[in-house]
């Protein structure tokens, strides 16, 4: 009799320590159900709910990017945890390692290892959200630095540095019209090398096929010509424009592409 | 093949069989007769002396200790000084460019996900032999960071429990399968990994290389848990990490064995043992051969090895010399 009741309160005991131990692995579901899991992943990142199932949680690919814009999500992201993100506004990704160095570093294909270039990706698209804000559409260039001294963020100048990015505050501009969001535009630069005969590598596939932003003409504005960006078919969504803005908030943010399940805000 | 047998039952949570003693070898017979005998107060006086140093021996816990910081901090290093010696996490990561995949990350991503991908297959074999070769549950004790936080977490358990302000519930040794089983159910039917969301491993491993997040919140109830309520919980009734390289380690050459003739059953290596079922064995009239496998459920850790005062539990790699 003794015994029987010692084995039933283990068993009870056991059921409880089970149960908690599986409650709180499932409760890791709420974050993804309610769409808390608001991230940008990185370039080969496959729709949401296959990356989730695929993504190892190693961070090999946070290790290989040289301007470190991948991240890694906590706990508060449930079945997400340990996954990389990419936060466009601190750091964007600009494709400066050219040859998708997280996509070759994923041991598991959560970044689908079927794209090798820069245009292939299909992290988000940009959207001109606030064009009020924008200073070209005022009418003004923009002298000094784009976000200011204490951004952290980097980019790779390939004029100044082919191997190295540099930190943005160490880059003063001095434009007659605000173009920021053309001019550091990853695709952008790429088309304009490969115009100029000199593609990125010397591959010709570094190429990309389709422009991904331009900044349109709007007509006059207080005396001076005025122009608003025009996201094209080509953008990949990267962040880029995003991240340099020097508008607060900024002009352009990335949002979810179709298809990806991944809502961004 | 029935020492397997038994060897993969008590891996599962059975309660270890009281072998026939009309089973045993004839030596062990022998052994067993001879051992029998009373012992004198003189001898009791000299073995407990023995017993107070070897209870103070720490050669294989240093040892360890050591190897579960360099791994980790090799991590940590080869990202932070980007000596990229061991690139990404205890999930997986590449040694000099080669790809090692942690079995059950593996094993949950592989069900999730329902495809693999050659990189991580490589890497999921060259980790099966690895810790095949060393033992299994040897990464437990050898490599995981929870490992060592629990460890220390124990030793003030002990002391706690010793002047009564902490508790020792016990479980049954079969949560753990059970939590196998559905963690594997679930992660097949749903398409996430849902152990990883709370896997201590995963967790510290990536604190100490990517930095700490709130994650660790989850790790500090877990040895909180352990500290005042129940010994050494996570690793011996909960972790499915352990009961994969268990599984892997079964048949794995690398044993701690048992020497019945020189022990005097005292049962000193149960007190120290992380799983002490492991060394029903060792109690009087229970072993069968003179020399017997410590079944696979044994992380390796060498605390037995290190306390037994009449070295009767030793390391032995099977197929090499003594």
């Amino acid at each position: 009799m003794l015994k029987n009741k010692t084995t039933r309160r283990t068993f009870l005991k056991s059921l409880s320590l089970g149960a908690a131990v599986v409650g709180a692995a499932l409760m890791g579901i709420i974050p993804v159900i309610k769409g808390w899991v608001k991230k940008m992943r990185p370039p080969g990142a496959l729709n949401e709910k296959e990356f989730l199932a695929s993504c190892i949680k190693c961070g090999q690919c946070i290790q290989v990017c040289p301007v470190e814009a991948i991240k890694v999500a906590d706990i508060t992201d449930g079945f997400g945890i340990g996954t990389p993100f990419i936060e466009p506004r601190d750091q964007a990704c600009d494709f400066s390692c050219d040859g998708l160095q997280c996509v070759l570093a994923c041991p598991t294909g959560a970044l689908t290892h079927h794209i090798n270039y820069s245009h292939e990706a299909e992290m988000a698209v940009a959207a001109v959200v606030a064009p009020e804000q924008c200073i070209a559409a005022q009418g003004k260039g923009f002298k000094g630095l784009a976000r200011g001294n204490d951004f952290e963020g980097k980019l790779r100048y390939n004029e100044i540095d082919r191997w190295n990015p540099i930190a943005i505050n160490e880059h003063p501009y001095d434009l007659e019209s605000c173009e920021l969001c053309v001019r550091q535009c990853p695709i952008e630069i790429r088309i304009d090398m490969c115009e100029a005969g000199n593609p990125p590598s010397g591959e010709e596939r570094q190429c990309p096929p389709e422009p991904a932003i331009r900044m349109k003409e709007m007509g006059i504005v207080n005396g001076k010509k005025a122009f608003l960006p025009e996201i094209l078919d080509g953008c990949v969504g990267c962040g880029v424009c995003e991240m340099i803005c020097p508008a607060e908030p900024p002009v352009i943010v990335m949002k979810e592409r179709p298809g990806s399940g991944r809502i961004l805000i | 093949m029935s020492k397997l047998k038994e060897s993969f039952r008590t891996l599962f949570g059975g309660k270890p069989g009281k072998p026939d003693p009309a089973n045993f070898s004839d030596d062990a017979k022998v052994i067993h007769e001879r051992q029998s005998g009373k012992r004198t107060a003189d001898f009791k006086e000299e073995f407990g002396r023995t017993k107070e140093t070897s209870r103070k021996n720490t050669y294989w816990r240093r040892r360890r200790w050591l190897v579960i910081i360099v791994t980790n901090l090799l991590f940590v290093l080869s990202y932070k000084l980007d000596i990229q010696m061991l690139e990404g996490a205890l999930t997986g990561s590449r040694f000099v460019g080669f790809h090692l995949a942690d079995l059950n990350a593996s094993l949950q991503v592989m069900l999730a996900f329902k495809q693999v991908l050659i990189n991580l297959l490589i890497g999921t074999v060259t980790v099966f032999i690895m810790w095949w070769l060393l033992g299994g549950r040897t990464f437990c004790s050898w490599v995981c960071p929870y490992h060592i936080l629990a460890e220390w977490a124990e030793i003030l358990h002990v002391k706690l429990y010793k002047k009564g302000w902490a508790k020792n519930f016990k479980f049954d040794r079969r949560t753990r399968t059970w939590l196998w089983i559905i963690f594997a159910v679930f992660a097949f039917l749903s398409g996430y990994t849902v152990y990883e969301t709370i896997s201590p491993t995963g967790i510290i491993s990536r604190a100490l290389i990517y930095g700490p997040g709130l994650a660790l919140l989850w790790v500090t109830l877990i040895l909180l848990f352990e500290i005042f309520f129940s010994q050494r919980a996570w690793c011996r009734y909960v972790c499915p990490i352990g009961l994969t390289y268990g599984i892997v380690g079964a048949t794995s050459p690398m044993k701690v064995q048992y020497h019945l003739d020189s022990c005097h059953h005292d049962g000193e290596c149960r007190k120290v043992c992380l799983v002490p079922h492991v060394l029903e064995v060792t109690k009087a009239k229970r072993a069968d051969e003179p020399i017997v496998d410590i079944p696979a459920d044994c992380t390796r850790c060498g605390r037995c090895v290190e306390v037994c005062p009449t070295d009767s539990l030793l390391f032995k790699f099977k197929g090499l010399g003594s």
